[in-house]
């Protein structure tokens, strides 16, 4: 399966024929089944729209394959060709083939509004408990500055996994926030932002800085994960994004996934996203 | 019957060296061997010595396939076959099914299966390590584990489930891949997921009824750590109260790992269970300051109450994923003179460490692998002498040796009382750390370490080797292509067999390594082979063969090549292995015609 449709999108594109991935009936998309705001079961999340937007515009019919996503997700599904593509990835990850960013986001704090802090050398993290997810056994990427400031005993850690049991696991960082247990999360920005709004007080998120430390970066460039080599699908699905652009600017909106504070967003049309996106 | 079977391993052989051999050949003072297999280690001292003499270094060349039975599943199999009143029990990978063959009859067909109903969790969920590594036999009950975290109580004769007891959700990161151990009526079980960032734990039930009598956790509080006034450990830096919280930052701790995956034995006469705790978390050892206790650390325990009696830290702050788990052979010797009643314990570090299991003392720890992370261990002071220069962090570190899978993993070891050697298969891997690679997990974007391993020095990725442990060297040593990945099992025949990770099944003699006897089996084997007397009284070998686990996820899992950073990082040292094997759960037979 996976060898033959890779064979076809290579022969298509060697032989100069058409590339809008015409062929394709059935996107089948790999996503989580409890993970908002990205996406569930019950399709609330903004990937389950945008992947929605997809396959209507390519004119074939939408099929998840639920796939929680833990570590080895992409090969064990994307790469065995369990489905044709999963949302939400970063651009420059290993072993897939991902599309130009359609939309660029920060590692955030959230505190209760009367904290507020935005830089992760604040003094007043000395005092304060930090929440942080932990991916597997890896805290996100402001853990190794934390580390490196003397502050891992503040630092209290989330499984982003959570209690895959009970809904939207990695809301409970924010939960946590709201309720006390911890007095900052840091936390990748649409789960801040998202979970802030819907949290049962008014919470301030706050893009962190500095956007890096050392080698690792804090803002990352979110696009659209097919298979390596599957040329003719990552151009179907670049042409609907940069035609949606508009549709997409009002789902970030709708979720209120932060943008890195230093960056105006790009207008719909152009195709500068890629540039920026670099790091 | 089976309880009096095993009690007595402690004594396993006293001095007394026949002049008449080159060898320095033991007089046996093991318990009588009535040639059934009733845990995975053989016996409680885990020394995987059988005392049955039909096939040795004379018959073994003649050596034929009697039976074969498929498993019907095809992730790896790593449990060793129980054999118990000509009946025999195989656990399979998940879905953790108990098969049970009638080997009265020809072709030692199923008498019945036992289907645990593991919790549907998603796709993904436990994505990264479904095996099992066997059950154990006592009282009429077959005892093992599901990966969804129950402990199941199967009655031997029937097939009914007599308890089941939930242990902890998988949902929350946690698994159970371990076989059990049944020491004075209480079932001893631990927790998998290290790299779930969990906290590890060891827990004792009730063999009548599955009742939770204990719960010992690697990390946090004594009173969480069954500390209290009896634990005297034997190095001053384990003594203070509340190492468990102390030696980490803040509250760290609660997701500190330590869990207890691997093998326990156990010490009638001396009243003590004996395992290791896995590797801390985070991975990023400069986010944990401190020693991290109780991680990488071998516990003495009370079977009936958890009760530590003394603990030893074998990597501090661990740098490389050197989880302690590996198995820890009791044996009495003589070393400089003196009896010693000793464990012996391959660590990941490549290190074979001979502590007095009666007080926690390192006696010594030379290297049984090639290694560059640590030189030497202080023996006053117990701690390890790390090489600072293969600290990893946020930077490219290149030829740390060995890699996260260690001199040698979980597969274990075997010991002749003839010989007075230990049959070690084990690993010549080496790695290097890169800090920084977008990765990508739940919508969430971060930077991992990627590592790459690659085949040691030599070019070899595996060896099986004969080791001495009161002169603490290698004897003799025989190179594999792969990592040896599975157990071994040695007889009175002075025949030891194991399995490659590309499907040979061989005997070696014992004495000298030399090959003696190879059979290609179906699929790679990474599991525990063992040996038996048939109905019939003649001697059996039963191997599972089935590759998969860590080292052979390439083949089970059917992950990519081209990705060398897959199953953390082992790929890179494993993309050939898919040219050599298949996968596929198959039980090989042997007998001699």
């Amino acid at each position: 399966m996976f060898s033959l449709s890779h064979s076809v999108a290579l022969t298509l594109i060697s032989t100069g024929l058409c590339c809008t991935a015409a062929d394709l009936r059935t996107f089948r998309v790999c996503a989580d089944p409890n993970n908002l705001p990205f996406s569930n079961e019950a399709g609330q999340g903004l990937e389950n729209k945008l992947a929605q937007i997809v396959a209507h515009d390519l004119s074939v019919n939408l099929q998840y394959v639920w796939f929680a996503e833990r570590r080895g997700f992409l090969r064990h599904s994307l790469d065995v060709g369990l489905c044709d593509a999963v949302l939400g990835v970063p651009i420059d990850v290993e072993g897939a083939l991902v599309t130009r960013p359609y939309y660029r986001s920060t590692y955030v704090t959230v505190t209760k509004p009367e904290l507020k802090i935005a830089s992760l050398y604040d003094s007043r993290l000395r005092n304060l408990r930090i929440g942080l997810h932990m991916i597997g056994d890896d805290y996100v990427p402001p853990g190794h500055l934390l580390a490196a400031e003397g502050l891992a005993g503040q630092i209290v850690g989330y499984s982003l996994y959570g209690a895959y049991g009970q809904a939207d696991p990695p809301a409970r960082l924010i939960d946590a926030v709201a309720n006390g247990q911890v007095d900052v999360a840091i936390v990748w920005g649409p789960f801040g932002g998202y979970f802030a709004k819907k949290a049962s007080i008014p919470l301030a998120v706050e893009p962190v800085s500095p956007t890096r430390f050392r080698m690792v970066p804090f803002t990352y460039s979110i696009g659209v994960a097919v298979r390596k080599g599957d040329v003719a699908l990552q151009s179907a699905i670049q042409q609907v994004l940069d035609k949606e652009c508009p549709a997409v600017r009002a789902l970030l909106k709708e979720y209120a996934f932060p943008s890195p504070e230093e960056e105006e967003a790009t207008p719909c049309g152009t195709s500068s996203l890629a540039v920026i996106s670099s790091h | 019957m089976n309880v009096n079977l095993t009690v007595g391993c402690g004594l396993l052989f006293a001095f007394g060296a026949t002049a008449a051999d080159q060898l320095p050949r033991q007089k046996i003072q093991d318990e009588p061997d009535d040639g059934q297999w009733t845990m995975p280690a053989k016996n409680y001292s885990s020394t995987r010595f059988s005392t049955l003499t039909d096939i040795n270094t004379g018959t073994v060349k003649n050596l034929k396939l009697a039976w074969t039975f498929s498993t019907g599943l095809t992730r790896g199999h790593e449990a060793a076959p129980l054999v118990v009143n000509n009946t025999m029990y195989i656990v399979t990978p998940w879905p953790n099914i108990l098969f049970a063959l009638d080997l009265t009859k020809p072709g030692a067909p199923v008498k019945w299966t036992y289907k645990p109903k593991p919790s549907a969790s998603s796709q993904g969920v436990a994505c990264c390590d479904v095996v099992n590594r066997g059950a154990a036999y006592f009282d009429g009950k077959i005892y093992y584990n599901t990966l969804d975290l129950h402990s199941v109580a199967i009655d031997a004769a029937t097939g009914r489930e007599v308890w089941n007891t939930a242990l902890g959700d998988i949902n929350k990161g946690e698994s159970m891949t371990m076989a059990p151990i049944v020491a004075k009526g209480v079932v001893v079980v631990g927790n998998s997921g290290g790299e779930f960032g969990v906290r590890g734990w060891m827990a004792g039930l009730d063999a009548k009824n599955g009742k939770i009598l204990w719960r010992a956790y690697a990390t946090g509080p004594d009173k969480d750590v069954l500390i209290g006034p009896n634990f005297h450990p034997f190095y001053a830096a384990d003594r203070s109260p509340d190492l468990g919280t102390k030696t980490w930052a803040g509250e760290a701790w609660k997701i500190g790992g330590g869990s207890g995956w691997s093998w326990i034995s156990y010490d009638p006469e001396l009243d003590l269970i004996y395992y290791g705790t896995s590797n801390p978390g985070p991975w990023n050892a400069d986010q944990r300051p401190g020693d991290n206790k109780w991680t990488c650390t071998i516990f003495a325990r009370r079977p009936e109450s958890g009760e530590a009696v003394w603990a030893y830290q074998i990597n501090p702050h661990d740098d490389h994923d050197y989880d302690g788990v590996n198995e820890n052979i009791l044996l009495d010797l003589t070393i400089n003179g003196r009896p010693r009643k000793v464990l012996v314990h391959p660590d990941r570090n490549a290190r074979m460490y001979v502590i007095d299991r009666a007080t926690g003392e390192v006696i010594s720890a030379e290297t049984y692998a090639y290694q560059n992370t640590s030189e030497g261990v202080d023996l006053k002071t117990g701690r390890i002498k790390i090489n600072a220069a293969k600290a990893t962090g946020l930077k490219t570190v290149k030829d740390i040796c060995p890699a996260p899978p260690g001199g040698k993993d979980w597969q274990p070891s075997a010991f002749s009382p003839r010989t007075g050697w230990l049959y070690v298969p084990h690993n010549n891997l080496c790695y290097e750390a890169q800090s920084v690679e977008a990765n990508y997990i739940a919508g969430t974007p971060y930077v991992g370490q990627n590592v790459r391993m690659y085949a040691g020095p030599g070019g070899n990725r595996g060896e099986f080797s004969a080791w001495d442990p009161v002169a603490a060297k290698t004897v003799w040593s025989v190179k594999e292509n792969f990592p040896a990945w599975s157990g071994a099992v040695v007889t009175a025949g002075d025949v030891v067999f194991y399995g490659t990770m590309d499907g040979w099944f061989r005997a070696l003699d014992a004495k000298t390594g030399a090959k003696l006897w190879e059979f290609k089996v179906g699929s790679g084997i990474i599991s525990q082979p063992v040996t038996y007397k048939g109905p019939d009284g003649k001697q059996y070998v039963a191997v599972l063969s089935g590759v998969g686990g860590w080292a052979g996820a390439i083949v089970a899992g059917m992950l990519n090549a081209a990705d060398g950073t897959g199953a953390l990082g082992f790929l890179n040292a494993m993309s050939d292995l898919p040219n050599y094997t298949t996968k596929g759960g198959m039980l090989y037979v042997f007998a001699l015609p």
